[in-house]
């Protein structure tokens, strides 16, 4: 795992030293009594949020990605384990006292408010004097460019304008930290590119800690500076995107994130650091991975796009298996090949479309797949 | 063709409603303007003379009970709402998995007739029935003290057997509100008070508002309260209206009444609607 300091831009807000991680969760669980059993949603997550970074819970529903930013929002009271804001114990303080603010996944604005009046609702509580909440919800206003749009009533405006709103809301009360869940859940497709983009430029602009629940892995991995993988209550991979791509921790990561093939076999012998797969039908794998000795199970992944598809039996220092291609589909940009290997095992392989098509394989082909021994990983099972 | 047909649809199917509108709603009202305008008796007959002195002559003689009913009503309305609020509220959010039965329980009086119930009401309070017979001959209360045929037994009785019909409409508008609205209150500092106050409270006046018309009218003219739970000194309007009707067969007079009633009734609705249902208010609300 790596320690990525986030990039906070020119404009970091806070004065706090930057030593002192914004958010801290220290073994919390959370549980729940449902039908006299109980039941754990969050299982013990350990992580620290540094400040102004881009922060992403990712994971699919139920994984208990969004019960832990609700206990950073001090909705649910964790049952066990310690969260702190900026080294501060608040574990038991109620929301309404913690310098954070959330940006709800059906933005929760008050209905019966204008956007100035939804925007102004925090400091309005805080009693910030009447000239100062002028000023910066009209700043604010400016940022998420809605100026103009002072007077309009949520029901409204555009799922996209209510999003700006909500962030606005959230935003303009300058807190520790931002929390959105699954913020742009509810835009169309095109309409949530363009607001991935806006957010980070917007993080950049106010130099805020953003925490990001999502369940989209290409929208964390677009926006974060890292990554928290979570699955059935904990942590399975916390790094960067980079990291959490290249080389998922877990069978559980590599499928989540993208397309990945996960290829079973067993150690053969170990060769200058390489573990050597014992493979039925010729060919060779070539893992790095040192602690794996002769006999042991070892589960690989590699990419699909980082393998290469052909007829005849690749040369050189390649990690290559034999397979039969099962299924072509034609993607545009690229062909996508479904190759069974001899163990029964579906390797996914992404080929680009080159203008020669000689390397084009048909259905029903017997073809090698082959890739760079480094472009493959072992992971826990 | 297929296309008109399907356009007219909706009308076709509201025309029955419409016919039944029109015929029992329309035609009786019509008729009782019309009335209301006539001299005469029943022997010999009532002819419409455009006597606008009916109405002039009927307040003249019943003010006292036109504004007596007013007010009975109204205070048996607030009393409603401040009893209201909080039941609809706890229901809407303290109720859990129960909500439907305590809106069963909340209903199940009616079930009873309504003249049974407010009669029941009448033997409740009595002198000497069975809530103050057994606390007078304790001691607890004095001999003489009395609650039947009182103002106290009337509201009373207007505001148990209305409530119901003030507790639904907020407690639907509560049931209505997002949670995660709330929560966002919550979020953005707001105390447990401010989230009431500036959150929940603007967003459930619309169901406040339903409530208080749906109360406030029926309770303003019921005539059965003040003649079963009042005394002679607590007559109410309905009891007039109902007494000239088919009593005296003073037709007129007891048309020019309801029609005043109905219009003071109109107006106070209306004034009351300006002041709560515009967005003016609500934008107020918001600060």
């Amino acid at each position: 795992m790596t320690e990525t300091q986030a990039g906070t831009g020119e404009a970091t807000a806070s004065p706090v030293t930057p030593q002192v991680p914004a958010i801290e969760l220290d073994g919390v669980v959370k549980e729940y009594l449902a039908h006299g059993e109980v039941v754990q949603a969050v299982k013990g997550v350990t992580l620290s949020i540094a400040e102004g970074e881009f922060f992403s819970l990712l994971g699919p529903s139920g994984c208990g990605k969004t019960t832990t930013m609700r206990m950073i929002a001090g909705f649910e009271d964790p049952s066990r384990g310690t969260v702190r804001l900026h080294g501060q114990d608040v574990t038991n303080v109620p929301p309404n006292r913690r310098d954070v603010n959330m940006v709800f996944q059906s933005y929760a604005l008050f209905p019966h408010m204008n956007v100035w009046d939804n925007v102004a609702f925090g400091l309005r509580r805080k009693k910030t004097s009447e000239a100062e909440i002028k000023r910066r919800v009209g700043e604010t206003l400016e940022i998420v460019d809605l100026v103009g749009r002072e007077k309009r009533r949520p029901r409204e405006m555009s799922g996209g304008q209510q999003q700006r709103v909500a962030l606005a809301r959230a935003l303009v009360n300058r807190p520790r930290a931002l929390l959105l869940d699954e913020p742009l859940g509810a835009l169309d497709l095109k309409l949530r590119q363009a607001m991935q983009i806006e957010l980070k430029r917007i993080q950049r602009e106010v130099g805020i800690t953003f925490v990001y629940v999502t369940h989209d892995q290409s929208e964390a991995l677009t926006m974060s500076d890292r990554i928290a993988v979570m699955h059935d209550g904990l942590v399975e991979q916390l790094a960067s995107p980079r990291e959490i791509y290249e080389r998922p921790a877990t069978a559980f990561v590599a499928g989540f994130i993208g397309t990945s093939n996960l290829i079973r076999g067993t150690v053969d012998r170990v060769e200058s650091g390489n573990a050597v797969l014992a493979l039925d039908e010729g060919g060779r794998v070539l893992v790095a991975e040192a602690s794996h000795r002769a006999g042991d199970p070892i589960t690989i992944t590699v990419r699909p796009e980082k393998i290469t598809i052909s007829t005849e039996e690749p040369g050189g220092e390649l990690s290559a298996v034999r397979g039969t291609v099962s299924e072509v589909v034609y993607l545009g940009l690229y062909n996508s090949y479904a190759v069974r290997l001899a163990d029964g095992a579906e390797v996914t392989v992404f080929q680009q479309n080159a203008l020669d098509s000689s390397s084009t394989a048909e259905r029903g082909d017997a073809v090698w797949l082959s890739w760079q021994p480094h472009h493959s990983y072992a992971i826990g099972s | 063709m297929r296309r008109v047909r399907t356009a007219a649809a909706p009308y076709l199917l509201a025309l029955p409603a419409w016919i039944w509108f029109g015929v029992f709603f329309v035609v009786p009202i019509a008729a009782m303007a019309s009335v209301s305008l006539t001299t005469g008796n029943l022997l010999e007959g009532f002819q419409q003379t455009f006597s606008f002195s009916n109405y002039a002559d009927a307040i003249g003689q019943y003010h006292t009970q036109m504004i007596r009913s007013l007010v009975y009503g109204g205070v048996a309305t607030v009393i409603m709402l401040l009893l209201a609020y909080p039941m609809a509220y706890w229901i809407a959010f303290k109720g859990g998995r129960r909500k439907s039965m305590y809106l069963f329980l909340l209903l199940l009086p009616f079930f009873v007739s309504f003249v049974l119930r407010t009669i029941s009401w009448g033997f409740l309070l009595a002198d000497d029935g069975i809530l103050f017979g057994p606390l007078k001959s304790a001691g607890l209360l004095p001999a003489d003290f009395h609650v039947l045929a009182t103002e106290f037994a009337v509201i009373g009785g207007l505001v148990y057997n209305f409530l119901p019909f003030m507790v639904l409409p907020i407690y639907v508008a509560l049931e209505r509100v997002d949670p995660r609205v709330i929560e966002a209150a919550y979020d953005l500092y707001a105390s447990r008070w401010a989230a009431f106050r500036r959150v929940v409270l603007p967003l459930s006046l619309p169901g406040v508002f339903a409530g208080v018309l749906m109360t406030f009218v029926p309770a303003t003219a019921d005539p059965v309260n003040a003649r079963v739970l009042g005394g002679t000194g607590n007559t109410m309007i309905g009891n007039i209206i109902q007494t000239e009707y088919l009593t005296n067969n003073d037709y007129p007079t007891a048309s020019a009444l309801s029609f005043t009633l109905m219009a003071v009734l109109l107006v106070g609705i209306f004034v009351y609607a300006r002041s709560l249902g515009t967005e003016n208010v609500l934008e107020a609300a918001a600060r």
